[in-house]
C-alpha cells in the first residue's frame, strides 16, 4: 500500500524493533506528489522542497528519539512528584481554609496543581510522549486525568482526530468546537452574533465544554456514531463526573467542615477548577485560532504527502513566547507548532527542537507563528469577535 | 501455635487487610483519579496501584561477576518457595526491562536475588545496585522446587545455574537432619565458584550434605555425555532425585544422559517440558536457544488496542517488538515456559522461535516471548 502515517512518524522503510519505530495505523498519507490545491501559504514549494522539508523534520525526529533516555524519565517523575506534592498541601490547606490565609493558599496551590496535572502530566501522557519508558503508572493506555472528561474519550477526539484533520474545515471539530464560529469557511448564522458571550460562558466551565464535545453529538445525529458508543461514552463519562463531583464538592468540604471551612473548602475547588478551566482555554485558543494560523479546505488534504502534512501542522499552529515556567503550565502547549509536528516526542524536548523548526520555516519561506501569550489571547479574542459577524474577514 | 491460635491470626490479618482495603477505598474518594498509593509514593517507593515494586535493602558482591541483591518488596508479594524465581525489572536509560532471577535466599526468609553479569540487565543489576533502589517485581513463581517428600537428593549445577539450587540447600540442609543431599557443581575457577565458602561450611557442619566442585579452568568441561564421571562424583546417583540449573548444553547433555540411564518415564514421543522432569531427573532453564539468523522474513506487526504498528524482522520475538514500541506487554520468564505473555492473535502467522514452525490462527493465544512475525500480523494488544 503507498500509504503511510499521519502523526507519528519515521517512513516505512525504518527497521523494526528500534524504540519509536512504531507509528499509528496507516492514514491518509500519499507516498509522493501534492495535494491537489496545496495551501496558499506553501504554494510557493515545489513537491521536491515540501519532500526535502519532511525529510528535514523526519531527522530532527530522530535524533531527538536516539537521545531520548534517562534525563527525560526523571523530567516527567519529578513533574509528577512536584504535582502532587501541590495537590496535596493545596487540599490541605483547603482543610482550614476558614482562615483567609489558608484559603488564599490552597486555592493558588490546587490551580497550579490541577493545571499541571492537565498540561504538562496528563495531555502528553495521554499522547503516548512516555510511553516508550514501559512504566504502567506513566502511559497512555492507564493514565486517568483530573479533568471531566474522560481520557479514552479525549484521546479519540484530540490525538486521532484533532491531530489528524489539524484545522481542516468540516473534519477538525477543534474549529470552533461546535460551538463558536472560528473561520469564514464556516457559514454566519445569527446565533454566531452570540459567540464573545458563548466563549466567555465556556472559559471558566471548559472542562464541561470538552466533556460534552468529546461525546460527538453531532456524529451521533448525523449517524456516524452508533448509540451503543455514545451510551458507552455516556456512562464512562457519568462515572468520570460523579467521582470528579465527590472529590472536589463533597469529600473535600466534608472533611473540611471538622475544622469548620466546608463552605470555604467548596468555594475553594470551585475556584480552582474555574481558575483551571479558564487558563486551559486560553492556552488552547492559543494553539490555532490567534492572526496568522490558516485553516484548510478538504481538497487541500487530499493526496497530502508526510511533508505536506508537516507543512499544514506548522502553518495552522501558534506559539506562545515566554519563560520556562510560562512553557510547563502550558504543558508546552506553547510549543504548539513542535507539538504538532511531533506528538508524541517528550513535551520536555520541544524547546530545544524549536530553533531549528523555526529555521526550517524561514529557509522554505513558510510562517511561524508566535507572540507573547497577551497578544496571542487577545489576537484569538478578537477573532471571536469578528467572526461574530457576517461575511468575509480578511486574514492573512 | 497451636491450630485454634493459627486460625486467629489469620482470622486477624483478613481483618487488618478488610480494614486497610476500606480504608484505601475511602481515602481514594479524596484522591481520584490517583489511588492513594499514589500520594504514599511520594513518602516510600514500594507504594504502586499498578506494579509491585522492592526496595534494595542490602547488595553483596560476590565474585568479580556476579552480587547478591536483598530487597523488601511492597504488598502483593509472597514468600517463595526454594527454587522459585521472580521477574524483575530494571530501568536502563529511563526505559524498563524485565528478566527472570531465581530466589538464592531459603524459603521463609527475605527475597534475594544473585546476578551474573553476562549483558545488559544483569550487568547493571550487578554494577549499579545499591541499598535505597527501587526494584520492580512480580510474585514468586515456577515448579523447580522441592520434592514433597523427603528423598536423596542430587544436584548438578553450572555457573549462575547455582542460585535456585542454593535456596534450596540453605532451606534443606540446616533444617532437616533428615536431609540427604549431593551437590557437584561446575565453575570455571575457585574464584568464580559463587557461594563457595558457604557451602563449604555448610559441608564442613552438616555431614548430610556432600559437596564436589567441577572447576572447568582446570579440568575442562565436565562431561555429562558419558555416565564416567557423575559415576566417580556420585556413585549413587541413580538413586536419587536430581535437579540440574545451567547452560543449555550442559542440560541437553543432562537431559540425554538420564534418559539413556533408562529412568525417564515419560511417556514416547510426548515432549519434555522445558522447566520439567526427566523421570528422576529435574531441570530450570535460565535461557533458551533460538533458530535464528535463517533469513526469515518478517512483516508489520499490527498492535490493534493501541492503535500502533511496526516493521518486524523474523528473528524478533513479538514480545521485543511491542515493548520497544512503548506497548504495555504482558510476560515472564521470557523464554516460553510460563505462559505469561498469552496475547490472543487476530490475523496473520508466527514463526516458534524455538522450532521454526509456522502456525496461528485467528483468536490463537501466542506466547509471544518465542514467536516471531512470519509475516503481517495483528496482535489484539
Ligand atoms: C527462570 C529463570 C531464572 C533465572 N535465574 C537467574 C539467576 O538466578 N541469576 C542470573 O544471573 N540469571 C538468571 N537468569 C537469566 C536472566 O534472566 C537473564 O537472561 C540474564 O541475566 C541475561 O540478561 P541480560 O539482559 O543481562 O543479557 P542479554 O543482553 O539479554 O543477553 C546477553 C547474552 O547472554 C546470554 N545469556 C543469558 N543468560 C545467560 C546465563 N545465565 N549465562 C550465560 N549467558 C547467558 C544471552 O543468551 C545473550 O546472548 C534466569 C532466567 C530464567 C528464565
Ligand atoms: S514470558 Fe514466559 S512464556 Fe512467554
Ligand atoms: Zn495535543
Amino acid at each position: 500500500m503507498s500509504v503511510i502515517s499521519p502523526s507519528k512518524t519515521t517512513p516505512a522503510s525504518t527497521k523494526g524493533s528500534a524504540a519509536g519505530g512504531s507509528r499509528t495505523r496507516p492514514g491518509k498519507l500519499a507516498e509522493s506528489g501534492s495535494p491537489t490545491v496545496r495551501p496558499p501559504a506553501a504554494a510557493h514549494l515545489s513537491d521536491e522542497q515540501v519532500a526535502e522539508l519532511g525529510r528535514e523534520l523526519d531527522a530532527i525526529r530522530d535524533e531527538i528519539l536516539a537521545k531520548r533516555g534517562a534525563e527525560d524519565a526523571a523530567y516527567i517523575r519529578r513533574m509528577i512528584k512536584i504535582q502532587r506534592g501541590l495537590e496535596i498541601s493545596g487540599r490541605a490547606a483547603l482543610l482550614v481554609s476558614k482562615n483567609k490565609a489558608a484559603w488564599v493558599t490552597g486555592t493558588t496551590l490546587l490551580s497550579l496543581a490541577k493545571i499541571l496535572e492537565n498540561m504538562e502530566i496528563g495531555h502528553n501522557v495521554l499522547h503516548g510522549q512516555w510511553d516508550w519508558m514501559r512504566d504502567p503508572d506513566i502511559h497512555s493506555t492507564t493514565w486517568e486525568w483530573d479533568f471531566v472528561t474522560p481520557s479514552r474519550s479525549w484521546q479519540h477526539t484530540h490525538n486521532d482526530l484533532h491531530h489528524r484533520w489539524t484545522n481542516v474545515v468540516g473534519k477538525d471539530n477543534d474549529v470552533g468546537y461546535n460551538l463558536l464560529r472560528m473561520d469564514e469557511q464556516q457559514p454566519w448564522k445569527p446565533v454566531n452574533l452570540a459567540n464573545p458571550l458563548f466563549n466567555a460562558i465556556l472559559a471558566p466551565l471548559f472542562e464541561w465544554g470538552i466533556a460534552i464535545y468529546d461525546l460527538e453529538l453531532t456524529e451521533y445525529k448525523e449517524g456516524t456514531k452508533s448509540k451503543e458508543a455514545l451510551l458507552k461514552d455516556l456512562k464512562a463519562l457519568g462515572k468520570k463526573v460523579v467521582t470528579q463531583f465527590t472529590k472536589d464538592y463533597a469529600a473535600t468540604p466534608a472533611v473540611a467542615m471538622l475544622t469548620g471551612s466546608g463552605k470555604q473548602a467548596l468555594y475553594g475547588t470551585i475556584a480552582a477548577n474555574a481558575i483551571r478551566n479558564v487558563w486551559a482555554h486560553a492556552v488552547i485558543f492559543c494553539g490555532h485560532f490567534p492572526e496568522g494560523t490558516d485553516t484548510f479546505t478538504e481538497e487541500m488534504v487530499e493526496g497530502e504527502t508526510r511533508g505536506d502534512w508537516y507543512v499544514r501542522q506548522m502553518i495552522g499552529s501558534a506559539n506562545i513566547s515566554g519563560s520556562k515556567f510560562m512553557h510547563i503550565m502550558t504543558g508546552n502547549l506553547s510549543h504548539q507548532i513542535e507539538h504538532h509536528l511531533f506528538p508524541d516526542l517528550p513535551s520536555s524536548r520541544y524547546a530545544e527542537v524549536a530553533p531549528r523548526v523555526r529555521e526550517i520555516c524561514q529557509r522554505y519561506g513558510l510562517k511561524y507563528t508566535t507572540g507573547p501569550l497577551i497578544k496571542q489571547v487577545g489576537s484569538s479574542w478578537a477573532k471571536v469577535f469578528k467572526l461574530a459577524l457576517p461575511g468575509k474577514t480578511a486574514t492573512a | 501455635m497451636t491450630e485454634r491460635e493459627k486460625y486467629g491470626s489469620r482470622r486477624s490479618r483478613l481483618n487488618r487487610m478488610i480494614r486497610l482495603r476500606q480504608l484505601a477505598q475511602a481515602a481514594s474518594v479524596l484522591t481520584t483519579p490517583l489511588a492513594p498509593e499514589d500520594i504514599l509514593a511520594l513518602f516510600n517507593p514500594v507504594y504502586s496501584a499498578r506494579q509491585l515494586r522492592g526496595v534494595v535493602t542490602r547488595v553483596v558482591q560476590e565474585t568479580a561477576q556476579s552480587a547478591t541483591i536483598f530487597f523488601r518488596p511492597g504488598r502483593g508479594w509472597h514468600s517463595h518457595l526454594a527454587g522459585q524465581w521472580a521477574r524483575i525489572g530494571v530501568e536502563l536509560d529511563g526505559v524498563r526491562h524485565w528478566r527472570s532471577y531465581s530466589l538464592s535466599a531459603p524459603a521463609g526468609k527475605d527475597p534475594a536475588i544473585t546476578v551474573t553479569d553476562v549483558g545488559a540487565v544483569s550487568g547493571t543489576l550487578v554494577r549499579t545496585t545499591r541499598p535505597g533502589d527501587v526494584l520492580f517485581l512480580a510474585p514468586p513463581q515456577g515448579d523447580f522446587v522441592l520434592p514433597e517428600h523427603p528423598r536423596p537428593l542430587l544436584m548438578v549445577t553450572a555457573g549462575s545455574g547455582i542460585t535456585p539450587v542454593m535456596s534450596m540447600i540453605r532451606t534443606l540442609v540446616p533444617r532437616r537432619p533428615d536431609a540427604d543431599v549431593v551437590l557437584v557443581h561446575s565453575a570455571k575457577t575457585p574464584g568464580d565458584s559463587l557461594f563457595r565458602e558457604e557451602l563449604a561450611e555448610l559441608a564442613d557442619q552438616f555431614p548430610n550434605f556432600r559437596l564436589a566442585h567441577w572447576f572447568t579452568g582446570e579440568q575442562g568441561r565436565m562431561d555429562l555425555t558419558s555416565t564416567d564421571q557423575l559415576d566417580e562424583l556420585c556413585p549413587d546417583w541413580k538413586e536419587r532425585a536430581a535437579y540440574a540449573c545451567g547452560p543449555d548444553s550442559f542440560l541437553d547433555d543432562a537431559e540425554a544422559l538420564w534418559k539413556r540411564a533408562a529412568l525417564t518415564t515419560a511417556a514416547p514421543g510426548s515432549e519434555v517440558a522445558v522447566a520439567g522432569t526427566t523421570g528422576n531427573l529435574m531441570i530450570e532453564r535460565f535461557n533458551t536457544t533460538f533458530n535464528l539468523g535463517v533469513g526469515h522474513d518478517g512483516g508489520v506487526v499490527t498492535f490493534e488496542t493501541s492503535d500502533r504498528e511496526v516493521e518486524a524482522d523474523g528473528d524478533t520475538p513479538l514480545l521485543d517488538v511491542g515493548e520497544d514500541a512503548g506497548i504495555l506487554m504482558p510476560s515472564g520468564c521470557r523464554m516460553g515456559i510460563c505462559h505469561s505473555c498469552l496475547t490472543p492473535l487476530r490475523a496473520g502467522q508466527v514463526r516458534d522461535l524455538r522450532t521454526g514452525e509456522v502456525h496461528g490462527e485467528p483468536g490463537q493465544l501466542i506466547q509471544t516471548c518465542v514467536s516471531a512475525a512470519a509475516g503481517p500480523v495483528n496482535l489484539e494488544l
